[in-house]
Parts: C-alpha cells; sequence; structure tokens
C-alpha cells in the first residue's frame, strides 16, 4: 500500500509507555523485575486483596522528576486518579494513574534533524499484569482459558505523550530512537522495545498537504520495534488516504498492528465505551516534588543528546546533522578529548562516524586515539593503515604507533632516513650536482632511491625536505 | 440537577459495574436511586463556584516509601485462596476483548 | 454500670499475675457459649488460637517479660479487618472463605499489646448499613432487646461488647458505624480523626471517609485501645505522623474551662424528643461540671447526608470493583471472563452492596462527575470550614449520636433512604475527617441506652476523651442515684 506523499501529509502524535528502573514496584515493595517464575513478585497490593493500600515509590517520583527535566518539561503539584476498568489483568479493577494533574507538562523533544516535537505531558501510572492465551494456538479470540500472572502488575510507568507534530514515519521513527536515548542517558529506562519495557501507542491521521485542520484519527497498539513503527504508521496512512479517496470516512477507532501480515486490525469492539470514571485517589496524597527538589535533580543531569551533538558540533566545526550518530554511539566525549590532545577535529569526527561502529570503541584511550589521528594527518599513515591501526586498538586497547609497527607501517626513524639519503647523494653526485643546480626533475630519483631502500616506508615529504635542508 | 434517573441509565451503570438485573431489579433500583439522588437536589443549589473541592481530609503531601524490596507474598498461600489456579497463575475462562 | 469487668483491670490482674488470660478468655467463651447463639455476635469464634494466645500470654507472664498493655485482654475484631490465615468475609457471600495472607495493622498492634482476639464480628455487609441486617450470614441482635437492631455496621463488635462477651471489640466506621451501634448498644465506641489509626488491612468501604476504632465499656478502656491500635503506619500513605494522643493521662482533667457547643442543626427535626432531652442533660452536667455549654449552629451539616451519599458510594464502586472472581473469594463460572465477573458479582453481593456501587458508579460516570461528586467534595470543604469556625469558639461540640434508640429488625429496611438518615448526626465528621466519639448516657423513654455524640476537630482528642469521662462519670452517678 503506498500513497502520493506529495499530495497527502501524514500527522502522528504517539505516546510512549517506559517502565521506570525501579528495585521495587510503583506503590509497593514486590520487586521490578522482568520475568521471573510466575506471581513470585507480589504484595497484597500487587493482588489487589482486600485491605491493601498503595505508598508511593520515591525513586519512581525522582525518574519522573529527570525524565521530566530532560524533555524541558514544567514539573507540578500532581494528584492520583483511579481509571476504573474491568479487566482480569488489572487486580484492582481500576488503574492508579494520572489524570488532570500530571507529574509533568509541556515539554519538548529535539530530534537530530533539528525539528522541536511538543510534550504534552509525563504521568505516573501502574502497568498491568499478563495473560497468557491458553489454546487455540494462544490468539486471545480462540483460546480455551487464560492464565494471568501478575508480576509486572503495578511496575512503575511514565506515559510520555507527544503531541501531533511529527509529519513523517522517519520522523516517528527519529523521535522514538531520540526519546530512547534521552531515558537512557538519565537512567529512566532500559530502552528496550523488544522486551515491552518500553511500548508505543501511535496516533495516525492524514489530511490533504495545505489544509490546517486535522483529519479523524485512529490509534494504532502493538507496535514493538522502531521497524514495525515505520511501517505500521505508512500501512495505517495508505488505508486513510485509499478511505478518503473512495469517498468514505476514517472512523476513530483503535486498531492492532499486525506485525505478521504487515497491516492495522481494528480491534473487536470493547464491551462498552470509554467511561473510566476517574475520580481523585482517596489512598495517596499529593504529589509536589517543589523547587528544592527539582533544581537538585536539574543539577545532577547528564548532558543530554541535543546538547552533546550542539557542543560536538560546535567544538569541531562539523556540521550538526553529521555528529548524529556520532552522539548516539555515545563517542562525543571521546572525541572531544582527542580534539584536546590536538588531534584534528574533522578527521576525529570522520573516524568515529565511519570507523568505530564497534560498541568497545568508547573505552579507547583519547590520547591513543588522537596519536593515530595526529599520525594520519602527519603523513606517517595513509587513510586506509589508519583505519586497520583504529580497529586494532579497538580490539586490542594498544597504542597506535605500537600496532602501526607491529604491522609494517612504521615511519622511518629520522636519523636512519638522514643516513639513508645521505649515503645516496654520496653515491650519485652527478644527480646530486643537477637537483643542486635546481633540477626539479631529478628530486623523483632520490625519493625513489629512498623508497626503494626503506621498503616504501619513508613518507615522500619527509625525504624532500631533508633534500632541500641538504642543498642548504 | 440533572434529570431524574431512568431505567436506562441503572441499566447502562450495572453494566458498567458487572451486575446483572432482573426487569423487577431494575425498575426498583431505579426508584431507589432516584429517591436518594433527589434528596442530593439540595446540595445542587448551593453556590460552590469558590469553593475548592476536598478530595481527602490529611493536610499531607509527598508520602513516600524508600525503593527497597520487602518480603514477597507466598505464592502458595495466595493461590489457595484463588478460585482457580493452574501452574503457579490464575486461571479465567476466555477473555473477550482487548483491555481498554 | 456494666456488669463486666473492664480492659484495664483485666490487663492490670493478669501483668501482676493475679489472674491467668486462659482464665479470663474462659470466663468470656462461656459468656459466648451461652448467650452467642441469640446474638449473633460473631461470624466466626476463634476459640482454638484464642486459647493458644492466651497461654503465650500466661507463659510470658511467668516468665518475667512484659506481656503488653493489653495482657490477656479478649478484643473481637470486625470481619472486615484483615487476620492472617483466618477467614474475613465483610458479611459477603463474595469473600466467604477467604483467607487474607496478611494481619492488618490494628490487629498486628493489639496482638503485640498482649491482646486475645476471640474472633470475628457480624457486619452490615462491606459495612454499608446501619442495623446490621444486611449481613449476608443473618442479623445480630440487641443485647439489650433481641426484638431490637444492634445498629451498624458494626453491630457485631457494639453487641459482643455489650453482651460482655468481650470487653474491648474493633469497628469501622465510614459514617457513624462505630458510633451508632454504640449508642443503640449502650457501650462506648470512638471514631478517631482521619489518619491517627492505619487503615492497611481495613476492607475498605469509602477510603477517605473509613477509620477504625474501638467500642468499650468504659472511656479509658477506649482510650486505651485507640492508643495501642493508633499512631503512624508507613503502610498507610494516609496515616498522620506521629503517635495517637495522650488521651489517657487527661481523663481525670476534668471539663472546667471547657468550652461545649449544642449543635442547633442536629436537635430539631428528625430527632427524637426523649434522645434530645438525654443530651441536653448530658449538657447540664457538663455545665455542672465547670463547662461552658451553649448552643452553635453547624449550618453544613444539614447536608452531610447528600454529600454522604455521594462520596461514600463512589469510592466504594471502585474499592468493590476487585471482586471479580479472578483472584480471591467466590466465583460464578461463566462462558467468558466477562460473564463470569458480572456472574460472580451479581451473585456475591446483596441488595444494599448493588445499590451503592451502582449509585457510585453512575454519579462518577461521564456527564455527571461535575453535578454530583464534585460538587459533594466541595460540600465536604464548607462540612470543614463551619465546623472549623464553631471550633474557634468551642472545643467540643455535643449532639445526639442516633436520632433514636435501637429500632426493631425490618423497621427501617422497605426504604432505603428511612435508614440512611439513621447517620444524620455521626456523618458529618466523616465528611469533615474529624473525631467523634459515643458515649452512653442514660436510657430514652422506652428504657433503651441512648448515646451522646462528643464531636472534636482533627487532632482534638484530648478535649474530647476529657468530656466523654466526665460525661460517663455522670452517668454513672445518675443511675447510681435512680
Amino acid at each position: 500500500m503506498s500513497f502520493d506523499h506529495d499530495a497527502w501529509e501524514i500527522v502522528v502524535g504517539l505516546e510512549v509507555h517506559t517502565e521506570l528502573l525501579t528495585r521495587t514496584k510503583l506503590f509497593s515493595s514486590a520487586i521490578n523485575e522482568f520475568g521471573g517464575e510466575p506471581n513470585t513478585h507480589i504484595d497484597p497490593l500487587t493482588l489487589g486483596l482486600p485491605g491493601s493500600l498503595p505508598v508511593l515509590n520515591e525513586q519512581a517520583v525522582e525518574l519522573a522528576v529527570r525524565v521530566g527535566l530532560a524533555l524541558n518539561c514544567t514539573v507540578q503539584r500532581s494528584v492520583f486518579a483511579r481509571k476504573n476498568y474491568f479487566y482480569p489483568d488489572l487486580p484492582k479493577d481500576y488503574q492508579i494513574s494520572q489524570f488532570d494533574l500530571p507529574i509533568c507538562a509541556e515539554g519538548s523533544l529535539e530530534l537530530p534533524n533539528g525539528k522541536v516535537v511538543g510534550i504534552e505531558r509525563a504521568h505516573l501510572e501502574e502497568d498491568t499484569g499478563k495473560s497468557t492465551h491458553v489454546g487455540g494456538g494462544g490468539r486471545i479470540h480462540d483460546a480455551q482459558h487464560s492464565l494471568v500472572d501478575y508480576n509486572r502488575a503495578g511496575v512503575p510507568l511514565l506515559e510520555i505523550v507527544g503531541k501531533p507534530d511529527l509529519r513523517s514515519a522517519e520522523d516517528a521513527r527519529a523521535y522514538v530512537a531520540e526519546l530512547r536515548s534521552v531515558l537512557v542517558a538519565v537512567g529512566a529506562s532500559d530502552g528496550k522495545l523488544e522486551e515491552g519495557s518500553m511500548r508505543v501507542d501511535c496516533n495516525v491521521s492524514v489530511r490533504r498537504r495545505g489544509d490546517t485542520e486535522l483529519g479523524t484519527r485512529c490509534e494504532i497498539k502493538n507496535v514493538n520495534s522502531l521497524r514495525s513503527l515505520g511501517r505500521a504508521i505508512e500501512y495505517e496512512a495508505a488505508r486513510q488516504v485509499d478511505l478518503i479517496e473512495a469517498g468514505e470516512r476514517v472512523r476513530q477507532q483503535t486498531r492492532h498492528w499486525n506485525e505478521d501480515d504487515g497491516r492495522t486490525h481494528t480491534l473487536r469492539s470493547k464491551e462498552e465505551a470509554d467511561d473510566y470514571r476517574y475520580f481523585p485517589e482517596p489512598d495517596l496524597v499529593e504529589v509536589d516534588p517543589g523547587p528544592e527538589w527539582v533544581e537538585r535533580v536539574r543539577a545532577a543531569l547528564p548532558m543530554l543528546p541535543a546538547a552533546r551533538r550542539h557542543r560536538l558540533s560546535q567544538e569541531t566545526g562539523v556540521p550538526l546533522e553529521r555528529v548524529a550518530l556520532v552522539v548516539e554511539r555515545g563517542l562525543d566525549d571521546l572525541c572531544l578529548a582527542a580534539v584536546g590532545h590536538g588531534a584534528d577535529p574533522e578527521r576525529t569526527v570522520t573516524h568515529a562516524e565511519h570507523n568505530l561502529s564497534d560498541a568497545r570503541a568508547g573505552e579507547l584511550d583519547p590520547a591513543h586515539f588522537a596519536a593515530l589521528v595526529t599520525m594520519e594527518t602527519g603523513g606517517e599513515l595513509t587513510a586506509t593503515q589508519a583505519k586497520t591501526v583504529l580497529a586494532e586498538m579497538v580490539e586490542t586497547g594498544g597504542a597506535p604507533a605500537e600496532i602501526a609497527a607491529a604491522k609494517g607501517f612504521e615511519a622511518m626513524d629520522s636519523g636512519e632516513l638522514e643516513g639513508i639519503v645521505d649515503g645516496l647523494i654520496a653515491a650519485h653526485p652527478d644527480e646530486w650536482q643537477r637537483y643542486c643546480e635546481g633540477d626539479g626533475k631529478i628530486t623523483g630519483f632520490f625519493v625513489g632511491g629512498v623508497m626503494k631502500a626503506t621498503g616504501g616506508k619513508a613518507d615522500g615529504k619527509a625525504v624532500t625536505a631533508l633534500l632541500q635542508a641538504r642543498k642548504g | 440537577m440533572a434529570e431524574r434517573i431512568t431505567t436506562d441509565d441503572v441499566a447502562k451503570v450495572a453494566h458498567l459495574a458487572r451486575l446483572a438485573l432482573t426487569p423487577d431489579e431494575l425498575e426498583t433500583f431505579t426508584g431507589q436511586l432516584a429517591e436518594i439522588l433527589e434528596h442530593a437536589e439540595d446540595i445542587a443549589a448551593l453556590d460552590l463556584a469558590a469553593v475548592e473541592p476536598m478530595a481527602r481530609p490529611v493536610p499531607l503531601v509527598n508520602v513516600f516509601r524508600a525503593d527497597e524490596p520487602g518480603e514477597p507474598l507466598d505464592r502458595d498461600e495466595v493461590l489457595a485462596c484463588a478460585p482457580v489456579a493452574e501452574d503457579g497463575q490464575f486461571r479465567v475462562p476466555p477473555v473477550l476483548g482487548e483491555a481498554p | 454500670m456494666s456488669p463486666f469487668s473492664d480492659a484495664l483491670s483485666i490487663a492490670a490482674s493478669v501483668r501482676r499475675g493475679e489472674r491467668s488470660a486462659t482464665e479470663v478468655l474462659e470466663e468470656h467463651l462461656g459468656r459466648i457459649a451461652e448467650r452467642e447463639p441469640e446474638i449473633h455476635a460473631f461470624n466466626l469464634v476463634t476459640d482454638g488460637p484464642a486459647r493458644a494466645t492466651a497461654a503465650a500470654v500466661d507463659a510470658a507472664v511467668a516468665a518475667g517479660e512484659d506481656p503488653g498493655p493489653l495482657a490477656g485482654v479478649p478484643v473481637a475484631i470486625k470481619d472486615n479487618l484483615c487476620t492472617r490465615g483466618v477467614p474475613t468475609t465483610c458479611s459477603s457471600r463474595i469473600l466467604e472463605g477467604w483467607r487474607p495472607p496478611y494481619d492488618a495493622t490494628v490487629v498486628q498492634r493489639l496482638a503485640a499489646a498482649g491482646a486475645v482476639a476471640v474472633g470475628k464480628t457480624n457486619l452490615d455487609e462491606f459495612a454499608m448499613g446501619s442495623s446490621t441486617e444486611n449481613s449476608a450470614f443473618g442479623p445480630t441482635r440487641n443485647p439489650h432487646d433481641t426484638s431490637r437492631v444492634p445498629g451498624g455496621s458494626s453491630g457485631g463488635s457494639a453487641a459482643a461488647v455489650a453482651a460482655g462477651f468481650a470487653p474491648v471489640s474493633l469497628g469501622s466506621d465510614t459514617g457513624g458505624s462505630i458510633r451508632q451501634p454504640a449508642a443503640l448498644c449502650g457501650v462506648v465506641g470512638v471514631k478517631p480523626t482521619y489518619g491517627l489509626v492505619s487503615r492497611l488491612g481495613l476492607v475498605a468501604f469509602g477510603s477517605s471517609l473509613d477509620q477504625v476504632g474501638p467500642f468499650a465499656h468504659t472511656v479509658a478502656d477506649a482510650a486505651l485501645v485507640c492508643e495501642v491500635v493508633g499512631g503512624h503506619d508507613p503502610g498507610d500513605s494516609t496515616s498522620l505522623p506521629g503517635a495517637f494522643p495522650s488521651v489517657s493521662e487527661h481523663l481525670s482533667d476534668g471539663v472546667a474551662g471547657l468550652r461545649v457547643g449544642i449543635v442547633t442543626e442536629l436537635m430539631g427535626e428528625g430527632v427524637a424528643p426523649d434522645v434530645a432531652a438525654r443530651v441536653r442533660a448530658a449538657a447540664d452536667a457538663l455545665a455542672g461540671a465547670g463547662a461552658t455549654v451553649e448552643e452553635v449552629s453547624v449550618p453544613a451539616v444539614t447536608f452531610g447526608l447528600s454529600a454522604y451519599y455521594l462520596v461514600a458510594p463512589a469510592e466504594a464502586s471502585s474499592n468493590l470493583a476487585r471482586y471479580d472472581g479472578v483472584r480471591f473469594g467466590n466465583r460464578v463460572d461463566a462462558a467468558t471472563t466477562g460473564e463470569m465477573m458480572t456472574a460472580t458479582r451479581t451473585a456475591g453481593f446483596g441488595d444494599e452492596v448493588k445499590r451503592r456501587i451502582m449509585l457510585g458508579t453512575f454519579v462518577l460516570s461521564a456527564g455527571y462527575y461535575d453535578a454530583f461528586y464534585g460538587t459533594a467534595l466541595k460540600v465536604r470543604t464548607l462540612m470543614r470550614q463551619d465546623f472549623d469556625t464553631a471550633y474557634e469558639s468551642y472545643d467540643v461540640l455535643l449532639s445526639p449520636t442516633s436520632p433514636t434508640t435501637a429500632f426493631a429488625f425490618g423497621a427501617k429496611t422497605a426504604d432505603p433512604m428511612t435508614m440512611y438518615l439513621n447517620d444524620i448526626c455521626t456523618i458529618p465528621t466523616n465528611l469533615a475527617g474529624h473525631a467523634a466519639m459515643s458515649v452512653p448516657f442514660g436510657t430514652g423513654d422506652d428504657g433503651l441506652p441512648v448515646g451522646v455524640q462528643v464531636l472534636a476537630p482533627a487532632l482534638g482528642e484530648v478535649p474530647m476523651f476529657r468530656t466523654a469521662a466526665v460525661l460517663e462519670a455522670a452517668a454513672h452517678a445518675e443511675g447510681g442515684a435512680a
């Protein structure tokens, strides 16, 4: 399925649920850990037992504040509310969430391409348990019965609601990737989409280019990777364009992305219209981190990807769009340190961009990295040799000069080079006379002679300089 | 305030609350709920525009627990009280429809 | 005066080794064996575990260890408080047979103080009612007249104390569920300030209103139980910091100089003249003991019932959602989980519970929230403001606890609204989150007990108990004179 992207514009807003990296659950002391034997991470609240009460995990608030500040949000007084609906994996048959007063509001996220996406809000809520559908090939509708495991129930989630500012599947992917980098950078999430520790719901609509009104949107669930995110959006947009072009209307609904057939499907209609009967959670009190807490967290925040990109670009003179990959690989500090050791900025970033995809690259000694770049720019190594040496440096942690020597890439010692040049001059007085008289063509004779004598290890420029010096 | 509650309203909330009512019960409950809601009309007449709602009576803010694991419940003890358990899990009939 | 020994005397004699906890327990179990078939105060008598606990107390005394301030004191526990391994039913079919895997904080604290739990007491299903007639396991009868209700919802706990089955018991009070049965059964009942007693392990009805408190024969016993079970609990986010106010040490302070206000709005229409007369007699007694007594208007209390029957059902509709047949309790099987949940809840809940769940669901539902629930929350603010204004001029307030003495079975079951009107005097305190207690003060024209309610602001427990102690003494003097 495809459509005319020149005539139609895609509008996407994403809701990302991320599990927070706490040791225990949002409102109880049961452990927050992926997997485990079913129903072993449980306590009275996790199972919604009568008489159980929630008490808020301070670390979850701390992480929410970190994310909020990282996303330029206002961190505000917030209130928990109950969202009421019946479902077997929801132990209390209500979810404790935040409704009209989320902990973080009105922020933004800058993508590597420089586009800025609005963040509407980020709020804390508890995760649900997991059902396994037995019989019928594991599909929910054909199952004979289901088994419920509450290990995941009550795990802290931060729901980050983005504004409908995204205009392509590519931007949506970039947004999720960037958000993941931010969440990982502040230690809030492990960023694992595949394990479900980040879950993405996409709101997709289409409109004719030039229109200012938003079209009717559909919400797409079950998107588990960056790849399927792009595919799901493209598919859904095309489906909507087809509908409109056929004179039909897009109906607002929730659709399920099916990775296998590459389509979105309507979910079986819910048993009732959404009426969650939100009301303030009477078992919890208000949360108001306040300026002191917020400023402490702000001061301790690590540098975030966007700032890192700007810094690397400014300090190296390499354009912003070229440094994104280097920052994503976490190699910007290495590059800046290498430059601090005198390495050429452009070559340094180029190596990080093209030759340092290995995960261990971050452990490189910046001084070694700088030495390598300088050997290359100083002519001691060719570009190809430098790449080979760099790969070995990552592998072994060795110094570039030693690796180059071991590979036979070593440049001549200057004393040795002088001896060879002087010997050549002495052996060829006529040719030397011509050189001294300014016969430029004879230079090649001497350089070639030195190269022959050294097996090609000598640097041509160094030989030329030496000949000039002997000429006086 | 609102219009008098109807049997349709009550049928709707009964469904939302996962309760099944016989036609007789629906009539009876509708009449009773209407009477209770009628009694509540007195507060609808109050001028409360400048009054803040009070969701909870304690003046507390920022009540937290440390992020430290506690003793988990014993699974066998819990599953012994489950209506139906299987393989360390809670067994339920087929689930129709996704979670909202 | 009660013919039964009080908790303080029992604990003192057990601690001194004059009586064994076992002996005390057997005496109470004997009374239970004798009269429980008629009263039905208990859903379950835990005589086996109680004997083991009493033996452990006796061993502690023999070993010279401190057996605790409630050493050997039999206590009855309302069956909506979780007791580990012991069935906790809330008098509902839906929870029949459920054995909680944990103890409520208040149950733990009683045990740590050396108390001996003798059983789980009957209540209106999920604490919804004012007569204990809504129990799925049959009503409790008033020990003073078994043709009458004991009040509710903690009717079993009130009757257990009145019948001498235990000198003290625990109840829960959401709109009067401790104070009203205390009044009807002629015992002391306390609803502490919201947040002073942990709700962890109390099966929730209206979370922002629920509070655990004691029943006792004496004000001093009630004070001691409050001090034992109250105080901060990190497991309850709404628990106030610090210990329960030290009320015991102030019981003999008297009321000289205390300012007492009689709430005008709670003395008029709907209050039986003989009950109102007892409140005025109580006021006279306080004035005679040196208090300043005046009438005071607290206008918002007249809106209490309306606000309460929006707030409590709303919270209840959510709190009672978890009874879905999946994790605990009973299940009625069906073809799908959705149908199973509906079948389970339809069969498991009684009519009053269903009525309140539907009412609460309705007032929270889309389009009605602001008109009903939102308005009710504002009335709570108004209630607190009006009380605060009164408490600027008065240390405590006075009113009837219940508009009438104990009524006959079936007298108010036909129309829910008639039953709800029982709680007009007690509900305002819960809405405000304040403290109040009921003290027996003689009898009505029918010879049945009348309770006088002493109301106090949040954390006003000391003046409240001082007042109650003076009323108790005055009632005894009056009774002795009569």
